[in-house]
């Protein structure tokens, strides 16, 4: 039983990180009907990031926190006004295939830079600790779970009370009216971009000070579809809802059948079994839209 | 197509002729006759690339009829090549099967696979459909490496070189001319398949599958056709592929490569016969040229030396990729057509 409630607990920390990278992948979503494909790789520079600015430059944490802010808001203003902008009213391909490419193009720079090692900073990040009936929860766990409900709470906020957040949805739903009614969408557009690096980079961080980054972390971010599609491309609160799901059954799904099978890695391939399972039988997810097709 | 001056089509057969005029007949034939002679001309090493582009030129034919005709997109076309090859090595290597029955049954068993993984394209599409064949992807490599028994799991296979009548394909030059033939005849069939009637009804779905259907195409089964049909050439090119090596293993289908299939789709243009060649061609090229320069750059950036190769390839291909996507979207294949209208009308402009 205790072995049962672990793989739970340590599961809800992975599915923190799931829920992490699909906020900022539905974040694009609604706000200009873009599938961003190189989510992934923002939490993988987000995590080199925190290693160059808490490791390399020994700054205090708050302090690279607001760095690699920084840097997370220039790249998402580049990419949108580079690689996104000239692509809007492009087919679906196009627009894959470009995140694709720049994911492909940030893997190698982050190769180029920071040479493609596993880096980790154990220890770096303040460290809180809770045991719940003599189960002691990680402090990874804690802070990610904290972490991502500030996230979600302040990403409700600015789409619910804010000019801008108003005028992302609005942008979601139509972008002719929208423009007619005197907003500029190639704002919203580039602030979407700019939320959903922001948010990669701090996710980064978290994965960074918890388990270490490595080049092949943005794989991550194809598992972290799996999240998206159960949690419904378009809702924020399923993203959160579906990575814990994920995140548990994932890792007690692991824990319980590699010892039954030879060559294991259950948890490679069962974020991607469920996302079949989902695309079959519920495609719009738990808590999506269906949308109705018309010619 | 526009004809040259002075030439118009005076019967169906001439209207549906793909090679109409003498000079086509000639640069067609003196193109082939260069293909069949390179051995003669070039080392082992380039015909190593020769090969390997026209392995990847067969594949790229499959995902050009799912994608560039059908619409249907797939990132899993390296899962459906890694079940070709390994079917065709398992019969090869453990059950002694003849390397020519094996190449077919590796087609059908990826088109199989094809056909399971197709399945929810009916209800899905776009962004959807992107997502499910990236899960075959994964749940093909997954099934192959818990299979240890059969396919050797992570440690791989053995897998012998084809023969026939006593004569092994061992040198560079002989297993060149067996690719070679096989990617002449691929392209043939793609050609002639897009201008069947199933080619045409693939052609209605990708371009709005909703009015195909009210017009009265069978989704459903022209959907599963075009799956079966392009992963059929990705078994085929996957058989090939590690009969060459001489090995099979997972890290030779790796997920990244069919991102740069589709990437070659794009360079080359869609749905078309001569983009796909271009596609592969272009993207081949440009690793080799980073595989030459890195070594230069290495020795400028004595720091980055280790990655340099692998890194600059990425970068490179995204970059092509995006300058693509942004400058050009309909792919080489355009340029291709420019110029043969430029030498059409010459000296006129129009």
């Amino acid at each position: 039983m205790s072995f049962f409630i672990q793989l739970v607990v340590s599961g809800f920390a992975l599915g923190m990180v799931y829920a992490l990278i699909a906020i900022g992948f539905v974040i694009i979503l609604k706000c200009s009907q873009a599938f961003n494909i190189a989510q992934g790789q923002f939490v993988m520079i987000g995590g080199y990031l925190g290693f160059t600015f808490l490791v390399t430059f020994h700054l205090p944490v708050w302090a690279s926190i607001l760095a690699a802010i920084a840097v997370a808001i220039v790249m998402g203003l580049l990419i949108e006004r580079l690689t996104l902008r000239p692509l809007v009213g492009k087919p679906v391909l196009a627009i894959i295939m470009m995140t694709i490419a720049l994911g492909a193009i940030l893997d190698g720079l982050a190769t180029l830079i920071w040479g493609g090692e596993y880096k980790t900073y154990h220890g770096v990040l303040p460290t809180l600790s809770l045991s719940i009936g003599g189960i002691s929860v990680p402090s990874e766990t804690l802070i990610g779970v904290i972490v991502a409900i500030v996230v979600v709470a302040i990403l409700m906020i600015i789409f619910r009370y804010t000019k801008s957040g108003l005028a992302m949805m609005a942008t979601a739903e139509d972008e002719q009216v929208v423009q007619s009614a005197g907003i500029r969408v190639t704002t919203v557009y580039a602030l979407s971009w700019v939320i959903a690096c922001v948010t990669g980079v701090i996710s980064g961080i978290l994965l960074g000070g918890v388990s270490g980054v490595m080049i092949p972390m943005s794989e991550i971010g194809l598992k972290a579809f799996a999240v998206v599609l159960l949690g419904g491309i378009d809702s924020i609160g399923g993203a959160i809802v579906a990575g814990i799901i994920l995140g548990v059954l994932e890792n007690v799904a692991a824990g319980y059948l590699d010892p039954l099978l030879s060559g294991g890695g259950v948890a490679h391939v069962f974020p991607f079994i469920v996302m079949i399972i989902v695309l079959i039988f519920r495609p719009h997810g738990l808590f999506g839209l269906r949308r109705i097709e018309r010619i | 197509m526009s004809l040259p001056s002075g030439t118009f089509n005076q019967s169906y057969a001439q209207d549906m002729a793909i090679i109409r005029t003498k000079a086509q007949w000639i640069i067609l034939f003196a193109f082939l006759v260069f293909l069949f002679t390179c051995p003669l001309y070039f080392s082992d090493r380039i015909l190593t690339i020769l090969t390997i582009i026209g392995i990847t030129v067969i594949s790229v034919h499959g995902l050009n009829i799912l994608t560039g005709y059908c619409g249907q997109i797939s990132l899993g076309h390296a899962g459906f090549m890694a079940v070709g090859g390994y079917v065709s090595g398992i019969l090869c290597a453990k059950l002694g099967w003849s390397f020519w029955a094996a190449l077919p049954t590796a087609g059908l068993a990826a088109g199989i696979a094809g056909l399971i993984f197709g399945l929810p394209s009916l209800r899905i599409k776009g962004f959807y459909l992107i997502m499910a064949t990236i899960a075959a992807h994964f749940i093909i490599i997954w099934v192959i490496l818990q299979l240890y028994n059969v396919t050797g799991g992570a440690d791989g296979l053995a897998v012998p070189r084809p023969e026939i009548g006593g004569f092994v394909f061992k040198s560079k030059a002989s297993y060149f001319y067996l690719v070679m033939v096989i990617a002449c005849l691929v392209t043939f069939l793609t050609k002639n398949i897009a201008r069947t009637r199933a080619g045409r009804a693939f052609i209605a779905i990708r371009d709005n599958d909703l009015a195909a259907e009210v017009m009265g195409i069978n989704l459903w089964a022209y959907k599963l056709l075009a799956f079966f049909i392009g992963c059929v050439f990705a078994g085929v090119a996957g058989s090939l592929l590690v009969h060459y090596i001489a090995f099979a293993s997972v890290d030779q289908f790796p997920f990244m490569n069919s991102v740069w299939y589709l990437g070659m789709l794009i360079v080359g243009g869609m749905g078309s016969t001569a983009g796909a060649i271009f596609g592969a061609v272009s993207l081949k090229l440009l690793d080799e040229l980073v595989t030459i320069a890195g070594p230069a750059l290495a020795a400028i950036f004595p720091a980055i030396a280790a990655q340099a190769a692998a890194s600059l390839s990425l970068i490179m291909r995204g970059l092509v990729i995006i300058l693509f996507l942004i400058f050009e979207p309909r792919g080489l294949h355009h340029w291709w057509e420019r110029i043969k209208a430029y030498y059409r009308l010459w000296p006129f402009s129009y």
